[in-house]
């Protein structure tokens, strides 16, 4: 096996150096009932034969070279500078591990800091930690942070979340004695301020909600933040980055913890996983933060320098008394991000937000005149919209779409029930205008 | 080590001093040391009730964290604040600066029956064996 | 006598926005078809931002040279020794790289229509079924994202189950105090109540104490096994009778599972519910602390609870099934970390039956090697047969000055990462050692060399390990200041009077 070094002359010196007749010698404490014969597995693979076949099973999935992709909903196809993949693949980033030697780690320390300081800049939060493992994980960790900071048993979360970033705020909420109500849209598609004042109380914990929404609309928050801090509740925001580059920061709009999913900072959306959770905070909850910090200091020579820091709230010296139990992060996965905000800068992230936003709504404001087809909501979108059927069904609309080679989108009833026929399109900077009027023309013809 | 007299102490390393109706805690020098440099301190919140022998309060070293213990059953009046900024203080002036929170005693009886200086050093004494 | 050596990580490496200048750039974006458009005309004005982010601006080559330079200042698998005790630093093998990144995995998007997935779903599957086999447990589900993210799955398995059987009692959650710090935080995050059990003289779980802990609140026992100190627990089967007898369930951290592939198997033990690390045993790299994947196993009777969707297959067709009843719901959104599914799937596959059992033999043979080998230099707990890691002790150096951290220290002067110290929290200056199979016996043998080299060291020059590492940039970074006045953003560093002392470095010189 060309991954084991020992060959069976090194394995006969060590069991004899170590004094014992055979590795079986190594084991006796294992009760031989427990033992296995056999593992019921395949035999070994040769590289070739592997690389073969894995390449063949690859090859049965449709990657957007291979279809014309308007999926969105939480994971984008966005454009990847290849100077991440490059960086991604030094091995010395990819083959090393937490950096608790902070002398064998300046590496892997310095790019950390430098992701949380662009995140900080890019939520316009105070703080960032060093990463969570998905934007789902990472609002359920904000909501258990707000029980835990205020003592209350109560959150109130939009409806228009991400349906499984609230499933995982739920699932997360369900151990303890903590109530999850859910705040309704209105009409507009947005969230309903009237409902949400009204369901404020002296037991609130906090209050989180998606920017843009579910649907795709960019929500106005204003007035928000001061009702909940009068109420003593916090407010949470989860946030897609990408858009941070033209609309208004979760610091903006007066929040204590901006959460989200990091996928569209240079990430490929790999079937829906390994993403990055970002988790930014303002200072008065640097201390409440989940999840690795790394902090800038000095060595015993003066000399600048990164090490973890804050580590006595965490759970290998806390235990049950931490606060959260991860002690991972996606670390590659933050690297791959401050790459790309590397690359991009305030222009280029600018620029490339710009660039959604208009061929969202040029497909959008074309996909409005084709009869047959209705514009759910409206009002400011990011990347993605809601339209409706009103003659076909959408699993019709989306199987004819398929036969054309277009995945048109995500049908909401499977999120929404009252939103039957409603399909989420979403058009990124991958697309070009002929592809968008492509869709146009099979929404056209399909009527 | 250096154990005031005029002070009471608990055998969780807290020690405890009474004017006026008012119980001021702080850690002992030998729990000081033994936490080498104090780097944060989370403090109780004002007008918390407390009770003896329970955890009020945390410790934090850049390796370790301790629960402080209420050295008297009561309520929290007043927390010494500057250590936010200067957790330092603790290690370098324990029962002045470095004082963590004073509680309105419940009744008096707990007090009284913490330990003397004396006894703590004592009760240090024995567990170093 | 081993010289020293010197590495090219010399010089400081400025911060990417100390690099940044106005007017570079280093993005490149096509011609807006819709550039005649104002953007004001379709985003209200209220939510423009007003505040802009401070980002970098520099040109390609400068970040690509910034993010190269600091690669280099990292020791990692693939340039050194990584004997990281719990940690199982094994090498990442490259097909899985290349298989992670094919376009058909890499790039697909999770709400795809199933029949567009069918190859990714085909090998989730298969990954499923060979972990259900090489643990021994009936079902898994491959959602959660890291080792700690599948106990607070399984936790919330342990609560699911008790409930459903209408028990609302068991309230605690038993771990033994040589556990790994997540136990007894993930069991605490999901509500239940820690209860530690003492290790007995042996490194093992103390099984009277246990009788003592275990009863009617019992939710479930959380056991690494080989154990923290890297000992086999031979009272598994006791242990199991007395903690399933008091109605609770057991749970098996599969930390140390690298020890018993085609050894043994924690479902043959009578664990209920299993979570394995897939950046540990079955070789994803740890990415500088992540990504992982936590899957998590379970015996037949907590199925009906695990988290939406499993992937499921009929007729040849593989399938999503959200029809889960009882699910305790979702620990993410999708499904989770695929990228890490398809590197150990592809490990599996390129090791098979006999070359997994190899690996753990060679991993515990190894472990064993080096513990011979220095043993007479350094003190261990437990002199008996180690698994596939053990605990070493700097106790003798301890009464000259020396400590475990100072050993670690001067082991990174010689080109070896440090193994991980002062764990277990209840053995004093513990080093915990991990060479895994990955490791040549002259490799192991320059190590040995140098571990007893720096034991005579402690003797006879205790001021060189305590003044270690003395080869790297930095050494020793200040942790105390670090954490009393926290600068952990680039603008928190602008306003920090006390790291300005010293100015940085202007830009990074070329080590060539």
């Amino acid at each position: 096996m060309n991954y084991l070094p020992l060959t069976e002359t090194d394995r006969q010196a060590m069991l004899c150096d170590i004094g014992v007749q055979c590795f079986e010698d190594l084991v006796r404490v294992i009760p031989s009932a427990l033992r296995v014969k056999d593992l019921n597995l395949p035999g070994g693979t040769s590289e070739l034969e592997l690389a073969r076949e894995l390449a063949e099973l690859s090859a049965q999935n449709q990657p957007p070279s291979r279809c014309l992709s308007f999926l969105g909903g939480g994971y984008y196809d966005h454009f990847i500078p290849s100077v991440i993949h490059h960086i991604l693949s030094r091995s010395e980033f990819y083959t090393a591990y937490t950096p608790y030697q902070a002398e064998a780690s300046q590496g892997t320390l310095q790019t950390v800091f430098e992701y949380q300081s662009m995140i900080a800049e890019l939520t316009g939060m105070d703080v960032s930690n060093a990463s969570n493992y998905d934007g789902a994980s990472a609002a359920a960790e904000a909501v258990l942070l707000a029980l835990r900071h205020t003592g209350r048993k109560k959150i109130l979360c939009a409806q228009t979340l991400h349906p499984e970033y609230r499933q995982t705020i739920q699932t997360y909420c369900s151990g303890s004695h903590f109530k999850v109500v859910e705040i309704p849209y209105d009409s507009r598609g947005g969230l309903d301020k009237a409902r949400l004042s009204a369901e404020i109380d002296s037991d609130t914990a906090g209050f989180i909600a998606g920017t843009p929404n579910f649907f795709g609309l960019a929500e106005d928050f204003s007035g928000i933040a001061q009702q909940l801090r009068e109420a003593g509740a916090l407010f949470i925001l989860s946030v897609n980055p990408l858009s941070l580059g033209i609309l208004k920061s979760p610091g903006e709009w007066g929040a204590d913890i901006a959460v989200g999913e990091g996928q569209p900072l240079g990430i490929p959306m790999s079937y829906g996983g390994p993403g990055l959770g970002f988790f930014a905070v303002k200072r008065d909850l640097i201390r409440k933060i989940p999840g690795r910090l790394v902090g800038m200091t000095q060595d015993r020579n003066g000399k600048r320098c990164f090490a973890l820091t804050l580590q006595a709230r965490e759970q290998h010296i806390r235990r049950e008394k931490a606060g959260s139990n991860i002690c991972t992060n996606h670390a590659l996965l933050a690297l791959a991000a401050s790459v790309y905000l590397s690359v991009m800068g305030r222009e280029g992230l600018k620029k490339t937000a710009e660039y959604n936003v208009k061929s969202a709504v040029y497909l959008r404001e074309h996909i409005r005149q084709i009869p047959g087809f209705e514009i759910v909501f409206g009002g400011t979108i990011f990347n993605e919209f809601v339209i409706r059927s009103t003659q076909k069904s959408s699993a019709e609309i989306l199987k004819n779409l398929q036969n054309k080679n277009i995945l048109g989108g995500l049908e909401l009833a499977r999120f929404y029930p009252e939103l039957a026929n409603c399909i989420l399109v979403c058009a990124t900077e991958t697309k070009t205008k002929a592809e968008l009027d492509r869709l146009v023309e099979a929404l056209r013809s399909n009527q | 080590m250096n154990f005031p007299s005029d002070l009471k102490y608990a055998k969780t390393h807290e020690w405890a001093r009474t004017s006026s109706n008012e119980v001021t805690c702080g850690i002992t020098e030998y729990a000081q040391k033994e936490l080498s440099d104090v780097v944060y301190v989370e403090l109780p919140k004002i007008g918390a009730g407390v009770k003896q022998g329970v955890p009020c309060c945390i410790v934090e070293s850049v390796k370790a964290a301790f629960d402080i213990y209420a050295p008297v059953s009561g309520t929290i009046t007043a927390v010494n604040s500057s250590l936010e900024a200067e957790p330092a203080k603790v290690n370098r002036d324990p029962y002045g600066e470095g004082w963590f929170f004073k509680i309105k005693p419940s009744s008096s009886d707990e007090f009284n029956r913490l330990m003397s200086a004396q006894e703590y050093e004592h009760v240090l004494s024995e567990s170093a064996h | 006598m081993i010289e020293r050596r010197e590495f090219l990580m010399t010089h400081t490496v400025s911060l990417i926005f100390e690099k940044s200048k106005e007017g570079k750039q280093g993005w490149s974006l096509p011609c807006n078809h819709f550039s005649d458009v104002e953007i004001h005309s379709l985003v209200e004005a209220n939510l423009l931002r007003r505040v802009h982010p401070q980002l970098p601006s520099v040109s390609e080559p400068e970040i690509v040279r910034h993010y190269v330079t600091l690669s280099q200042k990292n020791f990692s698998v693939d340039t050194h020794f990584y004997p990281l005790g719990s940690c199982t630093m094994k090498y990442n093998p490259k097909l899985n790289e290349d298989a992670a990144r094919l376009e058909g995995f890499a790039k697909i998007h999770p709400y795809q229509p199933e029949d567009t997935v069918q190859g990714m779903l085909h090998l989730l599957y298969d990954l499923e079924q060979s972990l259900r086999e090489i643990t021994g447990m009936d079902r898994f589900t491959l959602q959660p994202a890291a080792g700690a993210h599948g106990e607070l799955c399984g936790m919330m398995l342990v609560k699911a189950y008790h409930d459903g059987r209408g028990d609302k009692a068991r309230t605690e959650v038993i771990v033994p105090d040589s556990s790994h710090g997540t136990n007894p935080a993930s069991a605490a995050l999901f509500g239940f109540t820690v209860l530690t059990v003492k290790s007995d003289a042996r490194g093992r779980v103390d099984l009277s104490e246990l009788k003592k802990l275990a009863g009617p609140k019992t939710a479930c026992l959380m056991l690494t096994n080989p154990n923290t100190f890297g000992l086999f627990e031979d009272e598994i089967r006791e242990i199991q009778k007395c903690i399933h007898e008091a109605g609770g369930l057991l749970y098996y951290d599969g930390a140390n599972m690298n020890a018993l592939l085609g050894l043994a198997r924690p479902g043959d033990m009578g664990f209920d519910i299993v979570h394995l690390n897939l950046h540990k045993t079955f070789s994803t790299p740890h990415g500088g602390g992540g990504p992982g994947a936590g899957p998590v196993g379970v015996k037949k009777k907590l199925i009906p609870y695990l988290p939406i969707p499993l992937v499921e297959q009929k007729n040849g067709t593989y399938f999503l099934n959200y029809d889960v009843p009882e699910t305790i719901g979702r620990l993410r959104s999708f499904y989770g970390n695929v990228g890490m599914h398809v590197r150990a799937y592809t490990f599996i596959r390129r090791l098979g039956r006999e070359g997994l059992a190899q690996a753990s033999r060679d991993a515990i043979l190894n472990a064993n090697y080096i513990k011979k080998k220095i043993e007479k230099e350094f003190a261990v707990p437990h002199p008996e047969f180690c698994m596939h890691e053990f605990v070493a002790q700097a106790v003798h150096q301890n009464n000259l000055g020396v400590h475990a951290t100072d050993i670690a220290k001067r082991l990174l002067d010689f080109g070896y990462h440090a193994p991980t110290i002062y764990f277990p929290l209840i053995v004093p200056e513990a080093m915990m050692i991990e060479p895994t199979e990955s490791e040549s016996k002259e490799t192991l043998d320059s190590f040995i060399d140098v571990m007893n080299q720096i034991a005579r060291e402690a003797v006879h020059f205790p001021d060189r390990l305590k003044q270690a590492p003395a080869t790297l940039e930095i050494s020793r970074p200040d942790d105390v200041a670090a954490a009393r006045k926290p600068v952990l953003t680039y603008k928190d560093y602008l306003g920090a009077a006390h790291l300005h002392s010293e100015k940085p470095e202007p830009g990074t010189p070329c080590p060539c």
